[in-house]
Protein backbone atom coordinates (compact mmCIF):
# COMPACT_ATOMS: atom_id res chain seq x y z
CA UNK A 1 0.00 0.00 0.00
CA UNK A 2 1.24 3.47 -0.82
CA UNK A 3 1.27 5.74 2.22
CA UNK A 4 2.02 9.25 1.04
CA UNK A 5 3.64 11.41 -1.62
CA UNK A 6 7.33 11.85 -0.78
CA UNK A 7 8.69 13.74 -3.77
CA UNK A 8 6.95 15.78 -6.44
CA UNK A 9 8.91 16.94 -9.48
CA UNK A 10 8.74 20.11 -11.51
CA UNK A 11 10.99 21.18 -14.38
CA UNK A 12 13.02 24.36 -13.97
CA UNK A 13 15.39 25.63 -16.66
CA UNK A 14 17.69 27.30 -14.11
CA UNK A 15 18.23 25.70 -10.70
CA UNK A 16 19.92 28.72 -9.10
CA UNK A 17 17.07 30.99 -10.15
CA UNK A 18 14.66 28.32 -8.90
CA UNK A 19 16.31 28.40 -5.47
CA UNK A 20 16.08 32.20 -5.36
CA UNK A 21 12.39 31.89 -6.02
CA UNK A 22 11.23 28.80 -4.14
CA UNK A 23 13.48 29.36 -1.12
CA UNK A 24 13.95 33.13 -1.21
CA UNK A 25 10.40 34.15 -2.04
CA UNK A 26 8.09 31.26 -1.19
CA UNK A 27 9.77 30.08 2.02
CA UNK A 28 10.96 26.60 1.07
CA UNK A 29 14.09 25.09 2.64
CA UNK A 30 16.72 23.11 0.76
CA UNK A 31 16.57 19.39 1.65
CA UNK A 32 19.11 17.97 -0.79
CA UNK A 33 21.57 19.77 -3.02
CA UNK A 34 24.24 17.49 -4.39
CA UNK A 35 26.04 16.61 -7.56
CA UNK A 36 24.65 13.39 -8.99
CA UNK A 37 26.89 12.62 -11.95
CA UNK A 38 26.23 15.41 -14.43
CA UNK A 39 22.99 16.28 -12.69
CA UNK A 40 22.40 18.47 -9.68
CA UNK A 41 19.95 16.66 -7.43
CA UNK A 42 18.06 19.50 -5.82
CA UNK A 43 15.05 19.14 -3.57
CA UNK A 44 13.25 21.63 -1.36
CA UNK A 45 10.46 21.30 1.20
CA UNK A 46 8.24 23.55 3.29
CA UNK A 47 9.27 23.91 6.96
CA UNK A 48 5.75 22.79 7.99
CA UNK A 49 5.74 19.83 5.59
CA UNK A 50 9.32 18.50 5.58
CA UNK A 51 8.28 15.04 4.37
CA UNK A 52 7.02 16.26 1.03
CA UNK A 53 9.91 17.35 -1.15
CA UNK A 54 9.78 19.09 -4.48
CA UNK A 55 12.48 18.01 -6.94
CA UNK A 56 13.63 20.99 -8.98
CA UNK A 57 14.84 19.19 -12.08
CA UNK A 58 16.67 20.87 -14.91
CA UNK A 59 15.94 19.21 -18.26
CA UNK A 60 19.19 18.51 -20.12
CA UNK A 61 21.69 15.90 -21.27
CA UNK A 62 22.26 13.09 -20.67
CA UNK A 63 18.83 12.47 -19.17
CA UNK A 64 17.24 14.41 -21.99
CA UNK A 65 18.84 15.19 -25.32
CA UNK A 66 19.47 18.87 -26.01
CA UNK A 67 16.59 18.80 -28.52
CA UNK A 68 14.15 17.32 -26.01
CA UNK A 69 15.36 19.66 -23.27
CA UNK A 70 14.66 22.59 -25.58
CA UNK A 71 11.15 21.27 -26.16
CA UNK A 72 10.56 20.98 -22.41
CA UNK A 73 11.84 24.51 -21.84
CA UNK A 74 9.57 25.72 -24.64
CA UNK A 75 6.56 24.18 -22.89
CA UNK A 76 7.56 25.65 -19.51
CA UNK A 77 7.79 29.12 -21.05
CA UNK A 78 4.29 28.68 -22.50
CA UNK A 79 2.88 27.60 -19.14
CA UNK A 80 2.18 24.13 -20.54
CA UNK A 81 4.77 21.93 -18.81
CA UNK A 82 2.33 20.69 -16.16
CA UNK A 83 3.67 19.83 -12.74
CA UNK A 84 1.43 22.44 -11.15
CA UNK A 85 1.98 22.88 -7.44
CA UNK A 86 -1.15 23.45 -5.35
CA UNK A 87 -0.53 24.76 -1.86
CA UNK A 88 -2.67 25.09 1.23
CA UNK A 89 -2.46 28.17 3.45
CA UNK A 90 -4.11 29.35 6.67
CA UNK A 91 -4.48 32.90 5.36
CA UNK A 92 -4.70 33.47 1.62
CA UNK A 93 -4.88 37.27 1.81
CA UNK A 94 -1.84 37.55 4.07
CA UNK A 95 0.21 35.12 1.98
CA UNK A 96 -0.81 36.92 -1.20
CA UNK A 97 0.23 40.29 0.26
CA UNK A 98 3.62 38.88 1.30
CA UNK A 99 4.24 37.31 -2.11
CA UNK A 100 3.20 40.46 -3.93
CA UNK A 101 5.59 42.49 -1.82
CA UNK A 102 8.38 40.07 -2.72
CA UNK A 103 7.72 40.61 -6.39
CA UNK A 104 5.99 37.29 -7.17
CA UNK A 105 4.10 37.45 -10.49
CA UNK A 106 0.48 37.13 -9.35
CA UNK A 107 -1.88 35.84 -12.06
CA UNK A 108 -5.09 35.96 -10.07
CA UNK A 109 -5.95 37.92 -6.94
CA UNK A 110 -7.51 36.14 -3.94
CA UNK A 111 -11.18 35.35 -4.58
CA UNK A 112 -13.72 33.62 -2.36
CA UNK A 113 -14.78 30.58 -4.39
CA UNK A 114 -17.20 28.81 -2.12
CA UNK A 115 -14.73 25.98 -1.45
CA UNK A 116 -12.28 28.52 -0.07
CA UNK A 117 -10.21 31.56 -0.98
CA UNK A 118 -7.55 31.07 -3.60
CA UNK A 119 -5.11 32.93 -5.77
CA UNK A 120 -2.59 32.06 -8.46
CA UNK A 121 0.90 33.00 -9.54
CA UNK A 122 3.71 31.88 -11.82
CA UNK A 123 7.27 31.04 -11.06
CA UNK A 124 9.91 32.95 -13.05
CA UNK A 125 9.95 30.27 -15.76
CA UNK A 126 6.19 29.98 -16.44
CA UNK A 127 5.15 27.16 -14.12
CA UNK A 128 1.71 27.79 -12.65
CA UNK A 129 1.23 27.72 -8.90
CA UNK A 130 -2.00 27.89 -6.94
CA UNK A 131 -2.70 28.64 -3.26
CA UNK A 132 -5.95 27.82 -1.43
CA UNK A 133 -7.26 28.58 1.99
CA UNK A 134 -9.85 25.84 2.16
CA UNK A 135 -13.06 26.28 4.13
CA UNK A 136 -13.28 24.04 7.15
CA UNK A 137 -15.80 21.24 6.47
CA UNK B 1 23.96 28.95 -31.32
CA UNK B 2 20.94 26.67 -31.03
CA UNK B 3 20.99 27.44 -27.31
CA UNK B 4 20.90 31.18 -27.90
CA UNK B 5 17.99 30.93 -30.36
CA UNK B 6 16.12 28.69 -27.97
CA UNK B 7 16.72 31.03 -25.00
CA UNK B 8 15.42 33.99 -27.00
CA UNK B 9 12.32 32.07 -28.01
CA UNK B 10 11.69 30.95 -24.40
CA UNK B 11 12.01 34.54 -23.22
CA UNK B 12 9.58 35.61 -25.91
CA UNK B 13 7.10 32.86 -24.97
CA UNK B 14 7.32 33.88 -21.34
CA UNK B 15 6.39 37.45 -22.23
CA UNK B 16 3.48 36.25 -24.38
CA UNK B 17 2.34 34.13 -21.43
CA UNK B 18 2.37 37.28 -19.28
CA UNK B 19 0.04 38.97 -21.76
CA UNK B 20 -2.20 35.91 -21.86
CA UNK B 21 -2.35 35.85 -18.06
CA UNK B 22 -3.37 39.52 -18.18
CA UNK B 23 -6.26 38.61 -20.50
CA UNK B 24 -7.36 35.85 -18.11
CA UNK B 25 -7.30 38.29 -15.22
CA UNK B 26 -8.49 41.55 -16.80
CA UNK B 27 -10.89 40.30 -19.52
CA UNK B 28 -13.59 42.66 -18.22
CA UNK B 29 -11.47 45.70 -19.05
CA UNK B 30 -11.26 47.23 -22.53
CA UNK B 31 -7.92 45.53 -23.27
CA UNK B 32 -6.50 46.57 -26.61
CA UNK B 33 -3.41 45.50 -28.52
CA UNK B 34 -1.26 48.47 -27.38
CA UNK B 35 -2.00 47.63 -23.73
CA UNK B 36 -1.19 43.95 -24.18
CA UNK B 37 1.93 44.65 -26.24
CA UNK B 38 3.17 46.88 -23.43
CA UNK B 39 2.66 44.07 -20.92
CA UNK B 40 4.65 41.76 -23.22
CA UNK B 41 7.30 44.42 -23.89
CA UNK B 42 7.09 44.12 -27.68
CA UNK B 43 5.88 46.27 -30.55
CA UNK B 44 2.22 46.02 -31.51
CA UNK B 45 2.86 44.43 -34.90
CA UNK B 46 5.30 41.97 -33.42
CA UNK B 47 2.93 41.12 -30.56
CA UNK B 48 0.07 39.69 -32.62
CA UNK B 49 2.39 37.59 -34.77
CA UNK B 50 4.43 36.29 -31.83
CA UNK B 51 1.42 35.52 -29.68
CA UNK B 52 -0.12 33.54 -32.48
CA UNK B 53 3.08 31.61 -33.04
CA UNK B 54 3.24 30.70 -29.34
CA UNK B 55 -0.40 29.85 -28.65
CA UNK B 56 -1.93 29.10 -32.05
CA UNK B 57 -4.49 31.92 -32.15
CA UNK B 58 -4.47 35.72 -32.21
CA UNK B 59 -4.66 37.62 -28.91
CA UNK B 60 -8.02 39.03 -30.03
CA UNK B 61 -9.45 35.56 -30.49
CA UNK B 62 -8.00 34.37 -27.19
CA UNK B 63 -9.63 37.27 -25.36
CA UNK B 64 -12.97 36.76 -27.15
CA UNK B 65 -13.06 33.11 -26.14
CA UNK B 66 -12.08 33.99 -22.57
CA UNK B 67 -14.93 36.51 -22.38
CA UNK B 68 -17.38 34.02 -23.84
CA UNK B 69 -16.20 31.36 -21.37
CA UNK B 70 -16.83 33.72 -18.45
CA UNK B 71 -20.23 34.64 -19.95
CA UNK B 72 -21.15 30.95 -20.27
CA UNK B 73 -20.33 30.50 -16.61
CA UNK B 74 -22.29 33.58 -15.49
CA UNK B 75 -25.31 32.61 -17.60
CA UNK B 76 -25.48 29.19 -16.01
CA UNK B 77 -24.39 29.94 -12.45
CA UNK B 78 -25.97 33.36 -11.73
CA UNK B 79 -29.30 35.15 -12.26
CA UNK B 80 -27.76 38.21 -13.92
CA UNK B 81 -29.42 39.40 -17.11
CA UNK B 82 -27.84 38.73 -20.49
CA UNK B 83 -27.20 42.47 -20.90
CA UNK B 84 -25.47 42.70 -17.52
CA UNK B 85 -23.34 39.64 -18.31
CA UNK B 86 -22.38 41.10 -21.68
CA UNK B 87 -20.98 44.15 -19.88
CA UNK B 88 -19.52 42.09 -16.99
CA UNK B 89 -17.22 40.15 -19.30
CA UNK B 90 -15.97 43.13 -21.29
CA UNK B 91 -18.22 43.46 -24.35
CA UNK B 92 -19.45 46.98 -24.98
CA UNK B 93 -22.27 46.09 -27.37
CA UNK B 94 -25.01 43.53 -26.89
CA UNK B 95 -25.13 42.96 -30.63
CA UNK B 96 -21.46 42.01 -30.80
CA UNK B 97 -21.74 39.86 -27.70
CA UNK B 98 -24.70 37.91 -29.07
CA UNK B 99 -23.04 37.41 -32.45
CA UNK B 100 -19.69 36.30 -31.03
CA UNK B 101 -21.32 34.09 -28.40
CA UNK B 102 -23.43 32.34 -31.00
CA UNK B 103 -20.52 31.93 -33.36
CA UNK B 104 -18.24 30.47 -30.68
CA UNK B 105 -20.72 28.38 -28.68
CA UNK B 106 -23.14 27.42 -31.42
CA UNK B 107 -26.26 28.67 -29.63
CA UNK B 108 -27.52 32.04 -28.32
CA UNK B 109 -26.90 33.09 -24.69
CA UNK B 110 -30.54 32.62 -23.66
CA UNK B 111 -30.57 29.05 -24.98
CA UNK B 112 -27.24 28.29 -23.32
CA UNK B 113 -28.62 29.49 -19.99
CA UNK B 114 -31.28 26.75 -20.08
CA UNK B 115 -28.57 24.10 -19.79
CA UNK B 116 -28.63 24.85 -16.07
CA UNK B 117 -25.92 25.31 -13.44
CA UNK B 118 -22.41 23.99 -14.03
CA UNK B 119 -20.92 21.54 -11.54
CA UNK B 120 -18.65 23.22 -8.99
CA UNK B 121 -14.96 23.22 -9.92
CA UNK B 122 -11.95 25.36 -9.07
CA UNK B 123 -11.89 28.56 -11.08
CA UNK B 124 -8.44 27.88 -12.53
CA UNK B 125 -9.59 24.47 -13.78
CA UNK B 126 -12.81 25.90 -15.18
CA UNK B 127 -11.00 28.69 -16.97
CA UNK B 128 -8.47 26.29 -18.43
CA UNK B 129 -10.96 23.74 -19.68
CA UNK B 130 -14.27 25.45 -20.31
CA UNK B 131 -13.02 28.10 -22.71
CA UNK B 132 -14.94 27.17 -25.86
CA UNK B 133 -12.94 25.97 -28.83
CA UNK B 134 -15.35 27.74 -31.13
CA UNK B 135 -15.79 24.84 -33.51
CA UNK B 136 -17.79 22.33 -31.52
CA UNK B 137 -21.02 22.03 -29.60
CA UNK B 138 -20.94 21.96 -25.80
CA UNK B 139 -20.12 18.53 -24.40
CA UNK B 140 -20.69 17.68 -20.80
CA UNK B 141 -19.91 15.01 -18.26
CA UNK B 142 -21.61 14.41 -14.91
CA UNK B 143 -20.86 16.62 -11.92
CA UNK B 144 -18.13 15.87 -9.37
CA UNK B 145 -17.19 17.35 -6.01
CA UNK B 146 -15.71 20.85 -5.68
CA UNK B 147 -11.94 20.88 -5.27
CA UNK B 148 -9.25 23.54 -5.23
Amino acid sequence: MLTRIAITQIFVPDQDAALDFYVGKLGFEVRTDQAFGPMRFLTVALPDDPGHEVLLEKPGPPGYSEEVAAQVRDLISKGAAGGHLFFATDDAHKTHAEFRQRGVEITEEPVDRGYGIDFGFRDPFGNHVRVSQMKQP
Amino acid sequence: MIGAVSAASEDSNRRMLRARDAMDRRYAEPLDVPTLARIAHVSEAHFIRTFRAAFGETPHRYLQRRRVERAMWLLRCTDRTVTDICMDVGFSSLGTFSRVFREVVGEPPSVHRRRGPLPPAPSCFAMAWLRPAGDAAVSEKPAGAPRP
